[in-house]
């Protein structure tokens, strides 16, 4: 780490100038057909922050949040240059373990997808996988994981109840109580809160502020007031090419670039 | 008018309509399909009046005796009887059952309805169904017990009812005879037999092998001995059940008034229609129903159960699932999960849908080819080398039979399993992912639970189409009658080189082959109606799974 990426964070609204923990350098993504998505990105994740990716649809904002895990892999024909690296190590090196990446970065979608099992099976999927077979381990992060997602004290009572049957909201925590449970450094969140009721998003919002002493969190969002309101910095992109990134408070009062005030107010378009 | 017309006509309910008929006309061809099997098949069992008459027709005029089977209405000139020159318009004529097969040389014969006189149903007319010859039809008229008479031949009503009570007793013993027999012949003699097989054959084997193997053949020889010696005592033993058993006759006088004498153990079930109520009726359908089921097939197939053909029928499908089942998901799970999307993975897809058609006595002969001729004869050169030149695997049968089908049914199952395995939310493949799972793990505790109903619904399709297919099996192992079912008491108790019977097959042999049509066609219709039932349940089962997994589908969209 040098000192001229370091100084790419500003402070915080705190003054406190955090750690980097993703970086991206000429990140450029190409999907079958020669679709660019991506456009040498250059951004740099602050650790134990939550960062905000904003813009217009198809700018790009979850393609470049599934390059962090490497779910872009599964896509045939996608073509991925420049780096990724997570604590300094490039992911998408020839030795990576891909499945351990992914251990480390753990992903929340946009609809919940709770697997068709119990609630219990479900947070304890990711650990069963990983070979943890003692009932008593299993049971402790179980529950750990599920209040961490502040689920506990809703399904202390249904464990073993198919994880179908709860609310969306609930599904929502559900889905990052089992994310939880195998220990992630990085949280990404793809538009997690963008299929809620009102209730259930401010639930959401509020574990994110919540979880952000422990994990270094990335949103995706199409919604500008829950960027302003969860993020600490916000990073603003447009057809495939990162904008302007800055503190939150920064963006959405002071921006640099003639686009982002444009995407900001509205008037964008 | 026009207006409202134009209207109907847009809020779609012609379509609507359309659509509700389609599916009218399905249902009601496929209820009025079974109503007509299980009516003309399962009425069959019900016991039937039997009408006494004087025939005019014949010369002199004769007394028949027999059960209506049959009536339509003809030209009179299609009749060559100049009896009715005179009535040239439409005439009545009813087919009769008339039985006696053995005297009068036919079952069944047509007689003009205007041409009986005196029709009566009289209660002491009685109907004994024999193990060969069908039905008898006549007067219970006396018993004998080694050639002496039991009761007295009398025609008073009390001596009528002592004489049936008798019968009904010594039918009981005959039965008891008769199990004792077959348990001998079935465990005991075909121990021997299995016995002096195998030394027979291990002999050849010895001397194949050459060398010193005196000692060995002295061995042989002296068990060979000990089985002789055990078949004796068992002979005398069967030939003195044997001689019991045909200790009792029953004295019958028939229709010409002329007297038989039956041997009690001919006879199947005896009993008076005309003078039974509804229960003892029922009684009767229920045994003869039971008999059907559970029973071994008699008189060229047209009489008796068909236990061996149900048995050979389940046994197949049952082995073809074990076989076809993991193939096929092995295969559905690489063309869907694993096969790189390319244009080879397109036209192995295509491929496989289009074996789905090819029709399936194609398979037969492959298989006749292939797994008999090939496979078959060369497992009997490398281990059946002594029984040669008679064949062991090298001949139709069960397992190649199963093999055949398994290849028939693949794609049937391929197809299903893929089409799961593709309704698997793309979603949950990678909230496992994202978990850190590998494709495996993601594919063993996420996709192919999901895709398991799919799988059962694929297989029940295949059981479905194995339960029915008759060509192929023409080829590869199905007879018009097996001398014994495929599994027994010898090791290894499932012999997988027989031939064996079938259901389809069974209807086909009933429906042409058989000597005795009339007698045939009421069997043919019970048969069908099992084996559409069986299909029918099956695949109502794979409907009901569908519903299931859509079910599970509907819950996580939500």
């Amino acid at each position: 780490m040098n000192s001229e990426e370091l100084s790419e964070l500003n402070p915080d609204a705190d003054g406190v100038r955090p750690d980097p923990c993703l970086e991206t350098r000429n990140l450029s993504l190409r999907y079958a057909g020669n679709r660019r998505a991506l456009n040498k990105v250059r951004l740099t994740i602050p650790r134990q922050r939550v960062t905000a990716l904003i813009g217009p649809s198809g700018c790009g904002k979850t393609s470049l949040l599934r390059c962090f895990n490497r779910l872009n892999d599964l896509v045939d024909d996608c073509v991925i240059t420049g780096r990724v690296r997570l604590e300094g190590k490039n992911i998408y090196a020839a030795k990576v373990d891909v499945t351990e990446l992914r251990r480390r970065v753990g992903m929340v979608f946009q609809k919940p997808n709770p697997f068709p099992k119990s609630i219990y099976e479900n947070v304890a999927f990711g650990l069963r996988i990983r070979g943890i077979k003692s009932r008593r381990r299993l049971d402790e992060i179980v529950q750990e994981s599920l209040s961490a997602a502040a689920l506990w004290e809703e399904v202390k009572d249904r464990l073993h109840k198919s994880a179908l049957e709860l609310s969306g909201g609930q599904q929502q925590r559900l889905v990052i109580a089992r994310t939880l449970a195998v220990a992630p450094e990085v949280l990404l969140l793809d538009e997690s809160a963008s299929a809620l009721d009102p209730i259930s998003t401010l639930k959401i919002e509020e574990l994110i502020s919540e979880l952000k002493k422990n994990y270094t969190i990335v949103i995706v969002t199409h919604n500008l007031q829950q960027a302003a309101r969860v993020a600490d910095y916000t990073a603003f992109m447009d057809m495939g090419e990162m904008v302007e990134f800055d503190t939150t408070a920064r963006i959405f009062t002071n921006p640099v670039r003639r686009r982002t005030e444009e995407y900001i107010t509205g008037r964008y378009g | 008018m026009k207006r409202s017309l134009a209207n109907w006509l847009e809020s779609g309910a012609p379509w609507v309509w359309l659509n509700a008929g389609a599916v009218t006309l399905c249902l009601t061809m496929v209820f009025g399909l079974l109503l007509l099997l299980g009516v003309k098949g399962l009425g069959h069992f019900w016991p039937r009046p039997v009408m006494q008459a004087r025939y005019l027709a014949a010369e002199p005029p004769a007394t028949i005796i027999g059960e209506f089977a049959a009536s339509e209405i003809i030209d009179a000139s299609e009749l060559n009887s100049i009896s009715l020159a005179e009535d040239n318009g439409a005439v009545e004529r009813q087919l009769l059952k008339l039985g006696n097969r053995d005297i009068s040389g036919g079952d069944f014969a047509w007689v003009l309805t205007g041409l009986l006189e005196d029709v009566g149903y009289p209660a002491e007319l009685a109907v004994l169904e024999r193990r060969e010859w069908g039905n008898q039809y006549g007067y219970l008229s006396g018993l004998r017990q080694a050639g002496a008479p039991v009761l007295p031949v009398e025609a008073s009503a009390g001596a009528g009812e002592a004489r049936w009570s008798e019968l009904h007793s010594r039918l009981d013993r005959a039965r008891d005879l008769r199990r004792e027999i077959e348990r001998i012949e079935r465990s005991i003699i075909a121990d021997i037999n299995f016995g002096m097989e195998r030394l027979r054959l291990e002999e050849r084997r010895l001397v194949f092998a050459g060398g010193d193997s005196a000692d060995a053949l002295r061995e042989n020889a002296r068990q060979r001995e000990s089985f002789d010696a055990q078949y004796a005592e068992i002979r005398l033993r069967l030939l003195e059940l044997n001689r019991q058993i045909q200790r009792d006759t029953a004295l019958l006088r028939i229709a010409d008034g002329s007297m038989v004498e039956i041997p009690v153990a001919d006879i199947v079930r005896a009993y008076r229609p005309n003078a039974m109520g509804w229960a003892e009726s029922l009684g009767v359908y229920l045994a003869r129903l039971i008999e059907f089921l559970s029973g071994n097939p008699r008189e060229a197939n047209t009489e008796g159960g068909l236990l061996p053909a149900l048995y050979g029928t389940t046994v197949m499908v049952m082995l073809m699932s074990v076989i076809v089942t993991p193939l096929g998901v092995v295969a559905a799970v690489y063309l869907s999960e694993y096969a790189p999307r390319g244009w080879l993975t397109r036209i192995i897809r295509v491929s496989v849908n289009n074996l789905a058609g090819v029709p399936s006595i194609v398979y037969g002969v492959f298989g006749l080819g292939f797994f008999i001729y090939l496979a078959g004869g060369e497992i009997d050169r490398l281990f059946y080398a002594e029984s040669l030149p008679a064949p062991t695997f090298g001949t139709p049968g069960l397992l190649w039979a199963s093999l055949t089908l398994a290849l028939l049914t693949l794609p049937v199952v391929i197809v299903a399993t893929e089409e799961g395995l593709g309704n698997v939310p793309a979603s949950l493949r990678e909230a496992s992912l994202a978990l850190g799972a590998t494709q495996f793990e993601t594919l063993w505790r996420v996709v192919l639970p999901l895709a398991r109903p799919s799988m059962l619904t694929g297989l029940i399709l295949a059981v479905a189409r194995a339960a029915g297919e008759v060509a192929p099996l023409m080829l590869v192992g199905v007879v018009k009658l097996a001398p014994s079912l495929p599994l027994d008491t010898q090791f290894p108790y499932l012999h997988l080189e027989q031939q064996f019977m079938h259901l389809g097959y069974h209807v086909f042999d009933l429906a042409t082959q058989s000597p005795n049509v009339e007698a045939a066609m009421p069997q043919a219709f019970a048969t069908a109606f099992l084996l559409v039932a069986l299909v029918t349940a099956l695949n109502l089962s794979a409907v009901v799974l569908r519903g299931r997994l859509r079910e599970r589908y509907r819950a996580m969209d939500t």
